[in-house]
């Protein structure tokens, strides 16, 4: 790989695993926990906030040099909100479904961090390309921890996935995880195991 | 049937917590939930902020945007408000209650991006509130929050000289700690006639 390749998959990837904004970062919780009572919704928020992500660090990147610094935050929060408006209507009109169960949290995308973080981080300094793939890989990787989340709590609260049994005979799902609680359980739970995998890992190295 | 504003209050406070319910402004709780006393800052920064953003987007939409026919702005306006009425508290304060000012320090800017303050303007609006109702249920809402935090910010102070597992130090163990207040907060559920 050339150094430019390297440097353009280094920035896909830097939101997957490196600086996952769940499982890292610690930013974008409340929508993480709130609709992850199952794997279909979670993938919806995650598609819903992956797609208003990319296109507000494409919006800002293309505009960075009209917007002045002093006033770039009311800026950022104007694009933001623009695209949010967009999905929520498109969503209304296409996944009625899928938009009544995710129900606030569609105009709530708008305060999710990681988007105005990105915007402020990433998109305000690089050229569109990279500020597109920086989106994509963000948005992958928020997708990807709030699948997790939601396939977990689905398949333990439910016994369910994607709505098909997977349920064992003779073991009851428990209700409990998808519910409230459960989803300060099973994150809980899921960033201590990865504390673990990390820790070991670091320990095989060193 | 319409609720009394008194099932109102302890339903929003209680039994549909704003953060171990609803999971709405989970940052300041994982953030500012280390001590108690900073915890108690930053709920009378929200409960402030929070009923006067609720106040001023209700009175937006029922009388700027409905009538105009204008709804679907309101995400892009509801935020511009609060960030608008954020940056005013603060120059208010700033030059006239300078103590107080001192006290809210530095939570009153994170407000802004704070998505209890949007989500209660939100669901005031969407739950269908005359004026009183949206201000009790805002109350209530914020009463909630600081509830929450501050308990919660209590045991995390404990916790610091628990013997905990390796892997389970802070945030993970403070994840399930909230499971476990939020579980003991599920049990006020239909105690007021509302969900």
């Amino acid at each position: 790989m050339t150094d430019k390749a390297r440097f353009l998959w280094h920035t896909l990837t830097n939101g997957i695993l490196k600086e996952n904004p769940i499982l890292r970062l610690m930013i974008g919780l409340c929508p993480t926990l709130a609709v992850s009572t199952s794997l279909t919704d979670a993938f919806g928020m995650g598609v819903a906030t992956a797609c208003v992500l990319v296109g507000s660090n494409l919006t800002v990147s293309l505009l960075r040099a009209f917007i002045p610094s002093g006033v770039r935050i009311p800026i950022f929060i104007v694009v933001v909100s623009t695209f949010v408006t967009c999905i929520d209507y498109l969503m209304q009109a296409y996944l009625p479904a899928l938009h009544q169960s995710l129900g606030i949290f569609v105009p709530l995308i708008v305060v999710n961090c990681v988007i105005l973080g990105r915007a402020e981080a990433f998109a305000y300094r690089n050229g569109p390309f990279l500020a597109v793939l920086d989106g994509l890989g963000m948005g992958l990787g928020f997708i990807l921890a709030i699948s997790l989340l939601g396939g977990i709590r689905e398949i333990i609260g439910n016994g369910t996935i994607l709505g098909w049994s997977v349920a064992i005979t003779g073991v009851d799902p428990v209700l409990l995880m998808i519910l409230p609680p459960g989803a300060f359980l099973a994150l809980g739970f899921l960033m201590a195991a990865l504390n673990a995998i990390t820790k070991k890992r670091e320990g095989a190295h060193s | 049937m319409t609720p009394s504003l008194v099932a109102i209050l302890f339903s929003a406070m209680i039994a549909n917590n704003v953060l171990l319910i609803r999971f709405l402004g989970l940052c300041p709780f994982f953030g500012v939930s280390r001590r108690v006393d900073t915890a108690f800052s930053m709920g009378m920064a929200v409960l402030f902020v929070m009923t006067m953003a609720t106040s001023a987007s209700w009175l937006i939409y029922y009388y700027l945007l409905a009538p105009m026919g204008l709804e679907f702005l309101r995400t892009v306006v509801f935020i511009l408000v609060i960030a608008a009425l954020v940056q005013m508290v603060e120059m208010f304060l700033k030059k006239v209650f300078p103590a107080l000012y001192q006290a809210f320090g530095v939570y009153l800017p994170l407000i802004t991006t704070n998505c209890a303050i949007l989500g209660t303007a939100f669901l005031a609006i969407n739950n269908h509130y005359d004026f009183l109702q949206a201000i009790v249920f805002t109350v209530g809402v914020s009463l909630g929050f600081v509830l929450a935090l501050v308990m919660f910010a209590g045991m995390r102070q404990r916790l610091e000289y628990a013997p905990i597992p390796e892997a389970f130090k802070g945030y993970p163990l403070a994840f399930i700690l909230a499971g476990l207040m939020s579980l003991s907060f599920m049990g006020f559920a239909g105690m007021f006639g509302l969900h």
